[in-house]
């Protein structure tokens, strides 16, 4: 049986699942009955100076039928008063001692943080979450993004908050800046315990193209809010392992962003997040989610043979690697399987109009006794788009040719003068 | 506006069969679509309509485009959606039949698009610009409407001369009811008239008053969509008695008018192919308790479609396979049915009878044919009763073309559209129109 207990900068939960800092954790009451599914922690709504809402305040884009595959919010930090949070806080952490219940912060002063944390702290957080990545709202009034934008003020307040704070303090970043890494660094620097990221991302999810009003729409207007759900998965990928790979940075993290199932959480831990957070499929579905999710990160440590959490979390880090040490005499095609094609010839259209031009209807034309394209093997330069169109599993693969060249890499050919294959379909 | 037609008809007790898509079940379904290149289901369609794009414009709730796509293939598109076997066309060559995954429901989305534009009052074409030339188009069937329109797309004007006084042909006078009723046929002839220019004749036989020849006189060219005629008898004993009818003919005045059935106990339907199994459904549909289809061949075997066959026997009909009717008995009336039991090949088994009672039969073992009626216009060919064309619907007699069911011997709906619009297109080069 797997263990699938976290520790996160030394925030233990029972597993490395968390309600992110969001609505879904905007009470006792809820994260009470997210810990009763089976969620392992917590990371409790931003507390601050209560703040003033607006309706309506989320939105959300759509694809081909799917609801809400990205997710947007002007929602702001709490609008409870922070005694009734706190009372909740050790109501909760007296209920489940053993579930990680971490409050997220985010106030201006040096005594407004000194305060709140003295005050979290009290109330039994397992750990302190500065909200340095809201994009929208706080941002405007000087907090939020608008620290984790700025290296020197997020390592000044990150100081502060550990020199305050005896339980472990993670800085949540923010995605809306060119290189993650300066500002992890940063957060290392003021003394931080961990990272978590990423927060939301600037965006406007979409236009109500009859009022010709950005939405969520306020009456007449509109604001920019922070992107999340699904389609944020690749940028949240991606920015957690720049900061796994960088030798400078040495922090825990806990990985937030398009988190929908197991098979996401187990690929944010293999590029080095030691624990997950979780906000819109809850939003979307509800906390019962995390049954599957226990279940099916079990299964897939069991099949991999990971008896800990810590056997798993960064063992995809080495393979991100930069694009000039890829092997480029690594030559692949697509092979077709004629008994699953089902002649749909998406993958034809896809080569012909997006690729290279080397995949083609049978010859005979489709009046002929099959549909199933030919690839022309001289072109195909392995792009791989044939297999991502295909709406049959495993029918198209992509391929590995022996060409007889040794690897080499952009890097070797231009400092060694390693050898390079031919160039295909370049003409 | 087309001649309404009786609003008290027998037909009317019936509802769809398949039932119409909400906007969100149609939007469902089109986003399942997987939007084929080279799509088989267009290859399959004899209009050849662009599925996949039709599909695609619903998934985004461009209904409005979805039924111009539509249209602009096939101007009987709603009339399609209804009454093709979709399930050997365009649903049968879905490519997720291939997966084992259900079959986008294209009739459903094509009913669904046409309807709404129907509802809207969209219009998508206009007449082109007057030629001068004239076409005269012998029945008002779906083969002549749609070469009507294609027709006056190109400019041409337009006359439809048609015997009966109702217009539609056998979409209002024989579509199974529970696919289509005779009302919506009256309203899709209204809007393919709609586009102007097409003059509509109806009590007028041509090849009596006028004649060929002065039809011919009248107009540049000639377009013969004249469609089957009478029901084909079985010429045995008894067959004049009364209960027996043709079945094309029941089925007309049950979709135009009431057809008497009280104290009906027993139905025979002789024959085997669709318009057979309509008239068992149809039979069933109206209160007959006990309904039997009289096939000579064997049940696996009947020429009309399975999932008809299956529809049928959902509904509780009864089957006789390899029987055949010898006579007709009773005293004036129908009383029994003589029937003689048939071998696998169809042959006669000496010595074996079945006799079953029955107050009602309907034959459906054909209609007869009306290429005959042509046959003294020099130039013009007829095989087996078929006017003969080439692929373009042009018959050996200059400016005379056909399509439809006198063409092709009794098709369908969709196949009639598609050699109406192909005889238009070949009328209008003939008629010296350029890109066509």
């Amino acid at each position: 049986m797997p263990d699938l207990s976290s520790n996160c900068a030394g925030i233990r939960s029972p597993n490395p699942f968390w309600l992110a800092s969001a609505p879904p954790a905007n009470s006792g009451a809820q994260v009470q009955r997210a810990f009763d599914a089976g969620w392992g922690g917590a990371v409790w709504k931003t507390l601050g100076q209560p703040i003033q809402n607006v309706s309506s305040r989320f939105g959300a884009i759509n694809y081909s039928g799917t609801r809400a595959i990205g997710f947007n919010n002007i929602e702001l930090i709490t609008d409870r008063p922070l005694e009734v949070n706190f009372r909740e806080i050790y109501e909760t952490k007296k209920k489940y001692p053993k579930h990680a219940v971490v409050v997220s912060l985010m106030v201006e002063s040096r005594e407004e943080w000194q305060d709140i944390i003295k005050r979290s702290i009290d109330a039994g957080a397992d750990g302190l979450e500065l909200n340095f990545g809201c994009p929208h709202g706080m941002c405007e009034r000087g907090m939020g993004s608008a620290v984790g934008q700025e290296p020197r003020v997020n390592e000044r307040i990150t100081a502060w908050a550990v020199e305050f704070s005896s339980v472990p303090v993670l800085v949540k970043l923010t995605p809306n800046v060119s290189d993650i890494l300066p500002h992890g660094l940063a957060a290392q620097r003021g003394g931080a315990h961990g990272v978590s990221l990423i927060n939301t991302i600037k965006s406007i999810i979409s236009v109500d193209i009859d009022r010709f009003v950005p939405e969520p729409r306020v009456g007449a207007l509109s604001t920019n809010g922070g992107y999340c759900g699904a389609a944020v998965k690749p940028i949240a990928l991606h920015m957690v392992a720049s900061l796994a790979r960088s030798p400078d940075f040495r922090l825990p993290i806990s990985g937030i962003g398009g988190i929908t199932n197991w098979r996401d959480a187990v690929e944010f831990l293999l590029l080095g997040s030691s624990s997950v957070q979780v906000c819109t499929e809850v939003m979307l579905k509800g906390y019962r989610i995390v049954e599957d999710m226990i279940e099916g990160l079990e299964e897939y440590m069991r099949s991999h043979g990971f008896e800990t959490l810590d056997q798993m979390v960064g063992k995809a880090v080495p393979a991100y690697s930069e694009w000039g040490d890829l092997d480029l005499n690594y030559e692949t095609i697509a092979k077709i399987d004629d008994q699953k094609c089902i002649g749909c010839q998406l993958c034809v259209v896809a080569c012909h109009d997006g690729a290279h031009q080397c995949l083609h209807p049978p010859k005979g034309g489709n009046g002929g006794a099959t549909r199933v394209p030919v690839v022309d093997e001289s072109e195909c330069v392995g792009c791989n788009l044939c297999k991502i169109v295909c709406p049959v599993p495993d029918c198209i693969s992509m391929e590995q040719v022996a060409n007889g060249f040794s690897p080499a890499t952009w890097n070797q050919h231009m400092t060694e003068g390693a050898k390079l294959r031919p160039k295909k379909g370049a003409h | 506006m087309s001649k309404p037609i009786a609003t008290d008809r027998s037909e009317s007790v019936f509802s769809d069969y398949k039932k119409e898509y909400t906007p969100h079940q149609a939007f469902v379904e089109a986003n399942r679509c997987l939007y084929c290149s080279d799509a088989p289901c267009t290859q399959a369609c004899p209009t050849h309509i662009d599925v996949p794009e039709f599909i695609r414009k619903i998934a985004t709730r461009n209904d409005r485009g979805a039924a111009r796509t539509i249209f602009d293939a096939n101007i009987l598109g709603m009339s399609c959606a209804r009454v093709c076997p979709v399930e050997v066309l365009c649903v049968g060559d879905c490519v997720y039949n291939a997966m084992g995954v259900p079959p986008i429901q294209i009739g459903k989305l094509q009913r669904y698009a046409t309807d709404r534009a129907y509802a809207e009052g969209a219009r998508f074409f206009e007449a082109g610009k007057p030629t001068g030339k004239s076409v005269g188009l012998i029945g008002a069937g779906p083969a002549s409407l749609a070469a009507a329109h294609e027709l006056r797309r190109h400019g041409h004007a337009c006359t439809i001369y048609e015997k009966r006084e109702v217009v539609g042909g056998l979409n209002t006078t024989g579509v199974a009811p529970y696919k289509m009723r005779a009302d919506r046929s009256v309203a899709e002839v209204d809007w393919v008239l709609a586009i102007g220019g097409i003059e509509v004749l109806t009590g007028v036989e041509v090849g009596r008053d006028p004649s060929f020849e002065a039809l011919e006189k009248k107009h540049d060219a000639v377009f013969v969509g004249v469609g089957l005629g009478p029901d084909t008898r079985l010429g045995v004993p008894g067959e004049d008695l009364a209960g027996i009818h043709g079945a094309v003919d029941y089925i007309e005045r049950l979709k135009l008018g009431k057809v008497p059935l009280t104290g009906v106990r027993h139905a025979l339907i002789i024959g085997g192919g669709n318009t057979a199994i309509d008239c068992v459904r149809e039979l069933r549909g109206l209160g007959v308790a006990e309904v039997t289809l009289v096939y000579r061949g064997q049940e696996a075997k009947m020429p009309g479609y399975r999932h008809e066959w299956l529809a049928a026997r959902e509904m509780g009909v009864g089957g006789l396979f390899q029987a055949v009717p010898v006579a007709f008995e009773g005293n004036g009336r129908l009383e029994r049915v003589r029937c003689a039991r048939l071998d696998e090949n169809k042959r006669p088994i000496p010595g074996e009878e079945t006799v079953v009672q029955a107050d009602l039969v309907l034959l459906a073992i054909g209609q007869s044919t009306l290429g005959e009626k042509l046959a003294g216009l020099v130039g013009i060919a007829v095989d087996k009763g078929r006017v003969v064309t080439d692929e373009h619907g042009a018959t050996g007699r200059k400016g005379w073309y056909a399509g439809g069911d006198c063409r092709n011997g009794g098709k369908e709906v969709v196949n009639a559209a598609a050699e109406g619009k192909a005889a238009a297109l070949a009328i209008h080069r003939y008629l010296g129109g350029q890109n066509a």
